[in-house]
């Protein structure tokens, strides 16, 4: 009787403790997951306000500017179709570059420019982030839908 | 005519596989003694050609072949020879290569070193590597032919990722494949066990010394990784909870695990089947982060060109083995039976949460690893997991493992008294409480998660070495306090030392975090900038050639007090071969602190003599991250070595040997 009981606690225990780690870890993921919103979608308002958030796209041509203090720099990512400017203070990695895909994490600021407090290094020159190239190529459906939706519709006029 | 040699021998290799892997797993069962002897010339003759087989792609690679796709894809004419050498493992096909190379190699290994074991018994562990080296020579073959030729031939080929031209990268691949592909030996054991129904404490003394050699090799292999991310990468980071480390990482905490099941399955014959299942799993991820880095699912510095058919074909590979071990599992486990009992308080209830902990701790970094894939596959979106997940849910699952670090080795098998421990444990705890106090304040500042950390580093010393020093005067008798220690069992030398390992891990993440010190800024020639006392003079750059780069090289005089303490050289290089820049940056390492210095890029880019963009980091203790690494796996190789490995198991086999024989009559 006496081990038996003592086994039902035990149980019990193991079962509180893996209950609490199950907790710990599903509260950890969901505050630090961080979503993948395109240049579009942050146009549209879609971007959460307060959270850390994942861009990707272009880095603009041309777009690159610094202050006068040489480690703040503002640039443009754009997915050719709506741009977003990117404030980052810090060196960037030595893959970023003008005309480049680039991902940035960071959140929104009131003025609606994104502060990242990440810029990602990419480690091949030839590689294009996966974030960044469906940014471009799901602007180019769209592009292309709506020529096509144009086309269509002009001989009905 | 070399590639194809090769290439010619890797077919072979496969053919040798399959053959001598079927037949020595069916002589095993038949008990046919002819098919069973295969099984060591089998291994034997398998290692040399994969081995031959890596000697041909090699020969390309130095002599430059550029005729062979690989090669002209992965090296360079300009590129020096250790790098054309280590070029082999550079790329996808090379580097499968290597992973099949150090398996046959293992399997030679368990060939020439398991005399002591019974001929089945070795007929099965080395079917089974047979038919897992067969799986991936198929692999190899059909999807990443490292020889395929190039017609016409490059005149010159497209150079190795200059990230990975570095001494850190030309051991760093093979080291952590020897540790992924040595858990193999442990699950060839595993399985060999399950097939025979033979799952008792001789059989744990047999695997120990493989699974401890698999896990040395692993550490070093993690270790050496970081170690390169943090100097070779630039940015002063040694652990970023990237996809691929993790996939190193996740069989290395498995593989923790199971090194102490088999102690408790050797001494006390419990956690049979649990062990097993360890042996299973550790060998499973290390097949699913081959799975994860190979596919291209995961986007890294170490993914490689992608192809479907690569990831699909491993996907296959890992369903069968997972699938059919687990399946032997179900259908045998129940045969094997369960061990001694214990107590609620005793060495095996510590073990066993110490396990408990390490595989919740690898589950978190599995659901960390798998489910932004997960989101994706789904199509609910793309989301990514960061650092700090890992950090929230690592930490206190963690910290109750470096507590049982401490008071485990204490208790005694089957029952142990709590009051005991405590009473043996009071001076560790007086010492962890002081150290936590008063060192944080030596740095200025008190913060509470640097005085957990300390405590732990400082509870883990003083158990080990009193632990240590109890046993030594237990056995002493009338010897010399030094023979008395040098008669100590290696394995108790080797545990003790590795326990020491993770405390000073523990230290160096610990400062690290708490206190480093870090400065992005704009420097012009003649400027200062100091961080943590140490001051940096920026001299200017200039342009220097390198055997295939040009390189900025910065000149930094670091001085710290007004007193001059060495000139600092980081570069920016540019590869000829290649657009893509390089940051090497330079680090003054000590003892107590690393001081770092770093490019980042010239503030004009029409005026690289002008301004630059600095970093500059003062990390305290950061080694000791590294040099806690390495002694535990001095520790694990200590503990490999230790002769009751040797002795005992050939009595062992004597006896099983002596029951068979008794058992036939």
């Amino acid at each position: 009787m006496k081990s038996r009981h003592k086994k039902l606690a035990l149980i019990g225990g193991a079962l509180a403790v893996l209950g609490i780690i199950a907790a710990l870890v599903l509260n950890a993921l969901n505050s630090n997951i961080a979503l993948y919103i395109s240049p579009t979608d942050v146009a549209a308002g879609k971007a959460p306000q307060d959270k850390l958030f994942r861009i990707g796209g272009m880095v603009k041509e041309g777009s690159v500017s610094r202050q006068a203090d040489g480690v703040t720099i503002a640039f443009i990512v754009t997915d050719t179709e709506k741009d977003i400017t990117v404030h980052y203070k810090g060196i960037l990695p030595d893959l970023f570059k003008e005309g480049k895909g680039v991902v940035a994490q960071g959140r929104l600021t009131a003025d609606g420019s994104f502060s990242a407090t990440e810029v990602l290094a990419k480690h091949d020159e030839n590689y294009m982030p996966p974030e960044a190239a469906k940014a471009v190529n799901d602007a180019h459906t769209r592009a292309a839908e709506k020529k096509a939706e144009d086309a269509v519709a002009k001989p009905a006029n | 005519m070399i590639p194809e040699l090769g290439h010619f021998a890797l077919i072979l290799a496969a053919l040798v596989a399959v053959v001598f892997g079927s037949l020595s797993l069916l002589g095993a069962h038949r008990n046919q003694q002819a098919w069973i002897a295969l099984a060591r010339p089998g291994a034997n003759a398998l290692a040399l050609l994969v081995t031959f087989s890596f000697a041909c792609l090699t020969q390309a690679f130095v002599v430059n072949d550029f005729s062979v796709v690989y090669v002209a894809q992965h090296s360079n004419s300009l590129l020096p020879i250790e790098y054309r050498v280590a070029g082999v493992w550079g790329g996808h096909e090379g580097s499968l290569l290597l992973w099949i190379l150090m398996l046959t190699w293992w399997a030679f290994g368990v060939a020439q070193f398991s005399r002591q074991l019974p001929d089945t018994m070795v007929a099965r562990v080395l079917g089974t590597l047979g038919l897992v080296a067969f799986g991936f020579l198929l692999f190899i073959l059909f999807t990443s032919n490292p020889f395929e030729r190039l017609l016409p031939g490059a005149t010159e080929g497209r150079d190795l990722n200059p990230l990975l031209q570095d001494p850190g990268l030309v051991i760093h691949p093979p080291l952590l494949y020897m540790g992924y592909v040595g858990f193999s030996v442990a699950y060839a054991f595993a399985v060999a066990a399950l097939l025979s129904g033979q799952l008792d404490a001789a059989w744990a003394r047999w695997s120990r010394p493989w699974t401890t050699a698999a896990w040395v090799f692993l550490t070093l292999g993690i270790a050496m990784g970081s170690w390169w991310a943090y100097y070779e990468l630039g940015w002063g980071g040694w652990w970023f909870w990237d996809p691929v480390e993790n996939a190193s990482f996740m069989p290395w905490l498995i593989g923790t695990a199971l090194m102490h099941s088999l102690a408790v399955t050797e001494k006390r014959g419990s956690f049979k089947n649990w062990t097993v299942l360890l042996a299973i799993s550790a060998f499973s991820l290390s097949l699913l982060g081959t799975f994860l880095v190979r596919s291209g699912v995961l986007t890294s510095v170490h993914a490689f060109a992608t192809d479907p058919r690569r990831g699909v074909f491993i996907l296959i590979f890992l369903v069968a083995v997972i699938g059919l071990s687990l399946t032997l599992f179900a259908w045998r486990a129940p045969k094997v039976g369960l061990g001694g009992r214990f107590g609620l308080i005793s060495r095996e209830s510590m073990l066993l949460a110490n396990n408990v902990l390490l595989v919740v701790a690898c589950a978190t970094v599995l659901l960390g690893t798998l489910y932004p894939l997960l989101i994706d596959a789904l199509g609910v979106g793309k989301i990514s997991v960061g650092p700090p997940y890992f950090n929230a849910v690592f930490v206190p699952v963690m910290t109750p493992i470096l507590f049982l670090v401490g008071i485990g080795p204490f208790a005694r098998w089957k029952e142990a008294s709590l009051p005991e421990l405590l009473r043996l444990t009071r001076w560790a705890l007086g010492a962890g409480a002081i150290v936590a106090v008063a060192l944080p304040l030596v740095y200025g500042q008190w913060k509470a998660m640097t005085a957990l950390g300390l405590f732990f580093a400082a509870w883990v010393v003083v158990t080990a070495l009193q632990n240590f020093a109890e046993r030594v005067h237990h056995t002493r008798g009338g010897r010399s306090l030094l023979t008395a220690v040098l008669a100590q069992p290696r394995g108790f030398i080797g545990m003790h030392l590795a326990h020491i390992g993770v405390a000073v891990f523990v230290v160096g993440v610990t400062m690290v975090m708490s206190f480093e010190q870090e400065k992005d800024i704009k420097m012009a020639v003649g400027d200062q900038v100091s961080v943590a006392g140490y001051s940096f003079r920026f001299n200017g750059v200039r342009q220097v050639e390198g055997p295939n780069y040009v390189a900025m090289q910065g000149n930094f005089d670091l001085t710290v007090d007004n007193r001059f303490l060495r000139k600092m050289n980081p570069e920016k290089r540019n590869y000829h071969s290649s657009a893509m820049p390089m940051t090497e940056a330079a680090i003054d390492a000590g003892l107590l602190r690393d001081v770092y210095v770093s490019l980042g890029e010239p503030i004009d880019r029409d005026k690289p003599e002008g301004e630059w963009a600095v970093r500059v980091y003062y990390k305290p203790f950061v080694d000791w991250i590294w040099g806690g690494c390495l002694l535990m796996s001095l520790g694990g190789l200590l503990a490999m070595l230790d002769r009751r490995y040797r002795v005992k198991s050939r009595r062992a086999a004597a006896a099983t040997a002596g029951v068979q024989q008794a058992a036939r009559n």
